[in-house]
Order: C-alpha cells, then structure tokens, then sequence
C-alpha cells in the first residue's frame, strides 16, 4: 500500500461524472479530498490523496486519464524549518488548506501535512523565509 | 496615595522578595484575590510584545582607520546606512534594501547579523579632507572590534494597530501580511492584553527612561515614538481603539539575542524587523492594577480597508482581541478567518523571561524623568507652496 497525492483538472464537460466512486469501486482506492473547486460546466479541480496498491493506483489513474481528466502528482512538499520559525502566524494568513494553523492555547504554528496542497503561498508569505520547498 | 513607592517596590526586587506576574497571569490573580488584595501582594507585572517594527535601527561607531576617513557614504554588506553625522558614525536603519540583493537582505538583516557576531563587510567612501585624508575603505567589522553599537528605535511598542483587510479583487501585499481578495483574510498585530501600553495604557508609570527589556537586553525609553497620537479615541477604560501612542527605544545591539531580534521580509512589500519588547509595570496602587487586568475582550480595535492606498483608510467595523484571537470575525454577515502577524509565543516567552529577571534581583524598575505626551496632535504631510 503507497499513498499518493495528486491534482486532477476537469474540462467542462467532466464534471458530471462520479470520478471517485469509479475509483473507489472498480479501483479499490481510498481517496481523502483535500481540495475541491467544482461546479457544473465550468472547468474544476480537485486535489486528493488516493491510497492502494501499486497496481490500483497505476490502474486507477489510467482510468482518470482515459475520462479526459488532466492529472499532476504532488512530487514536491513544503519543509517547516520549525528551530528558526517564531510563530508569528502569517502563513497561516493565506495557507488555503488549513495546513498552517495557530495553537489557540499555546499560540505555536502548527503545520499538517496530510492536509498540505503545496501551493507554496507559504513560502512566500513567511516574512523569516522558513517555509521552504523540497522536490 | 498610592500603596507603594517605586524605591519601595525596588527594595523588594532587590531582596528577592518581589511577587511579579504577567500581564496574562495577573488577570486570573486578580479575580481570585480581590483587587484591593492584588494591589497590596503584587509589586510588577510583566507585558510584552513581539511584533515587526520598522522604524528601528542602531547607530554604530566603527573606529578610526589609519589614515583615518571621514565617511561621508556607507555600505554594510552592500546595505546603504547614513552617513550624515560624524566621520566614522553611522545610522542603519531597518528597512534600507541592499544595493545588490534587493528585498532579500536589507538593514534589519545587518543589525541581526550583528548580533549574531558575524563579520559584515564595510565600505565608506569619502571626498578627502586635510584632517581625513583617506578617501576609501574597505574592511570587515563585528561587534567585537567595533565601538558603540546601540539601537535607537524612533517608534516602537505601538499601543494598539488597526485590523487589516481587503475588499478588492486582487491579492494585496502589505506590512500588515498577504491580504486575500474579497476579505479572505483580516491579519492583526498586537499582543493585546499582554501589550505593554495596552496595560498602562494613561502612562502612569511607563514613560522617559523607564527600563525596559529590548531585544534581549536592558534598554530604556529614550523619547516619546514618533507618531506618538495619545488623543486617538478611547473606550472606557482608557484603552485607545486604534494606533495611539508609541515609544522611542534605546538598547545596546551587542547585549542583544537573536532570540529576540529577528529581521523579516514582507513579500513585495519590503524589509522590516521583529523586535521583542518588554516593559515591567510596577503597581503602585490600585487603579495601576485595574489597568494591568485588562483582558482581550475589552480591547477593540478597527477594521481597516487597504484596498483603498489613502491616507485614510475606510473603518469596516470594530472588534475585539478576543474575537481576533477565535481564529474567525463576522463582517458584514460573512465570516473571515484572523491571522496575527506579531508572535504571541515570543511575547509570552518575553514576559516569562523578565518576570524571573525581576524576581531574581536582576532587573530593576525605573521611575520616569518626564512623563510621555498626554495631549498630542498629529499633523499631515500636505504639498505646499512655499510660505517665504
């Protein structure tokens, strides 16, 4: 079993289609939804964590693929440099995936990964230049 | 009259006998003792505050060369500093950008490589005189081998600071953070009831030469800060509900840690620097204890626009620290999520750190030689025609 990130881009057209139940059922994936911008006929995007076999994932996004879906892997990640870090909470001001939090009691930045969409709005934000990207 | 004197309150910290809280504890010690009960046990309570402040900076004296210079133009690591005083005195100032690097690198990160002990490069130029001959240098300096190196802060300590937001399309980058289109975001920037002149907010007991703890080390107010505005509006409680007054700091940059001291870069906005500050305010009666029991809820402060780059911002409402402090304000029946911008952690772990200095003997408090400005006005900066 392997988790994988990845962002999928939908034409117009795809919208309508149940995508993730197909991987769910035929694929027997698990999928988490970390991110998604979706309306009817307009173009989307979703950004999950899909968890398989080697296999199923590979099947799985050949099946994406095959529905017209665009897709991108995450191979990147946002590394917290936490020892120079002085939670100060501006990243937190534009992290859009609630990744980048403030502790309400202890008032330390917290940092989830699994929730992290590497947007890298972070990297920017961050007036010490602790967030940084790793490839 | 008061219960305690300020030489009273010193003989107890000097006896190590002194009960000091922070601004933070104070409140719950108050609503269990009583206040009148407070005021008698409590001699100090401890505020402070870690947010970015851009007019800092720190006069240096670098020594005379041999032949010596009278530098009329300076470059820290490529970073313009001022050489308008005399010939080896500069003034860098936090916000100057280098000449090479750009928004990367800049005055603040000088003074903070300072700090650290790290070699900068120095290069003055000069036009020569019979007295100083030499009309170039170019040489390393650390804090070790140079003279007087303190920081001089015209405004520090702001007592209070507007909420920001954006109601325009497009993402804005400001000193108050990365504004989000469409009030994506409000961003903030005060300790709220652990700030220093939130807790004394009349100035009865901070003003010129109170000691207090800067950047790590004892420095003192030295003047009221520029912008100093202690007729900005005020609630009940005499806490202002927008920027008020400030302070004017002075501190020696070679006792400082970079603990305390951080130089930042605000993207596309420029180079600024946070600076950690704590003031110990000594209760010498009780209304001094009332003040220091002062809680977020009761701190407001307004919403400003800054989609619109005028002088005067439109107000969009009115909140409190405690709402700032939720992680979500409603404006106009839409929910925004908060971000602070000044660190929360850092200034309770400046509170924490003079708190012991004061119990241990190591700090003392200083009553003021003049108190700050109780009545100000703040002019405008208009284009005139000459009145000759």
């Amino acid at each position: 079993m392997k988790t994988i990130k990845v962002s999928l881009y939908y034409p117009a057209n795809t919208v309508a289609k149940p995508i993730t139940y197909k991987l769910v059922k035929d694929y027997d994936l698990q999928i988490n939804i970390l991110h998604a911008d979706i309306s009817l006929n307009k173009v989307g995007k979703l950004v999950i964590d899909i968890t398989g076999t080697e296999w199923n994932i590979e099947a799985g996004l050949k099946f994406i693929e095959d529905q017209g879906i665009k897709y991108k892997l995450f191979t990147k990640t946002i590394i917290w440099q936490e020892d120079s870090c002085v939670h100060c909470g501006a990243c937190t001001a534009v992290c859009p995936s609630g990744a980048l939090s403030m502790d309400k009691k202890e008032w330390t930045l917290t940092f989830d990964k699994e929730k992290c969409m590497v947007c890298e709005l972070c990297v920017k934000a961050c007036p010490l230049n602790v967030m940084c990207v790793s490839i | 009259m008061g219960y305690k004197s300020f030489d009273e309150i010193n003989e107890k910290i000097k006896s190590g006998k002194a009960v000091v809280f922070t601004a933070e504890e104070i409140i719950e010690v108050a609503a269990e003792k009583g206040i009148k009960q407070a005021a008698k046990e409590v001699d100090v309570v401890t505020t402070a505050t870690f947010g970015p402040m851009c007019s800092t900076g720190a006069f240096i004296n670098f020594g005379h060369s041999d032949p010596p210079i009278r530098m009329s133009k300076v470059w820290l690591n490529d970073v313009p500093a001022y050489a308008g005083i005399a010939a080896v005195d500069a003034y860098i100032g936090a916000t100057e950008l280098s000449e090479t690097r750009g928004m990367e690198y800049g005055g603040a990160h000088v003074i903070e490589d300072l700090i650290a002990g790290k070699d900068i490069r120095l290069y003055a130029e000069s036009y020569g005189t019979d007295c100083y001959p030499r009309k170039e240098i170019n040489t390393v300096i650390n804090k070790s081998n140079i003279n007087q190196a303190f920081m001089f802060n015209p405004r520090n300590a702001y007592q209070n600071y507007g909420v920001a937001t954006n109601t325009s399309d497009k993402t804005l980058y400001t000193y108050m953070g990365t504004l989000l289109p469409q009030c994506g975001n409000v961003t903030y920037s005060t300790s709220g009831e652990l700030s220093p002149l939130l807790n004394d907010p009349e100035y009865r007991t901070i003003g010129i030469g109170t000691r207090v703890f800067i950047g790590g080390s004892q420095g003192y107010v030295a003047w009221e800060g520029t912008q100093h505005n202690p007729a900005q509006k005020r609630g009940e409680n005499g806490v202002p509900t927008a920027a008020a007054g400030t302070l004017a700091l002075v501190g020696d940059l070679k006792q400082m840690d970079k603990r305390f001291i951080r130089a930042a870069v605000f993207e596309r906005y420029g180079i600024t620097i946070f600076v950690g500050i704590g003031i110990p305010i000594p209760i010498i009666d009780e209304e001094m204890l009332v003040k220091t029991t002062v809680r977020n809820s009761e701190i407001f402060s307004n919403i400003y626009d800054y989609s619109v780059p005028r002088r005067s911002k439109p107000v969009l409402g009115t909140v409190s620290y405690e709402e700032l402090r939720s992680g979500v304000i409603e404006l106009n029946g839409k929910k925004i999520p908060t971000a602070p911008l000044s660190s929360m952690k850092k200034a309770r772990e400046i509170a924490a750190v003079l708190k012991q200095q004061i119990a241990a003997g190591e700090f003392f408090i200083t009553q003021p030689v003049a108190s700050l400005p109780a009545e100000n006005k703040i002019n405008t900066l208009e284009v005139r025609e000459s009145s000759l």
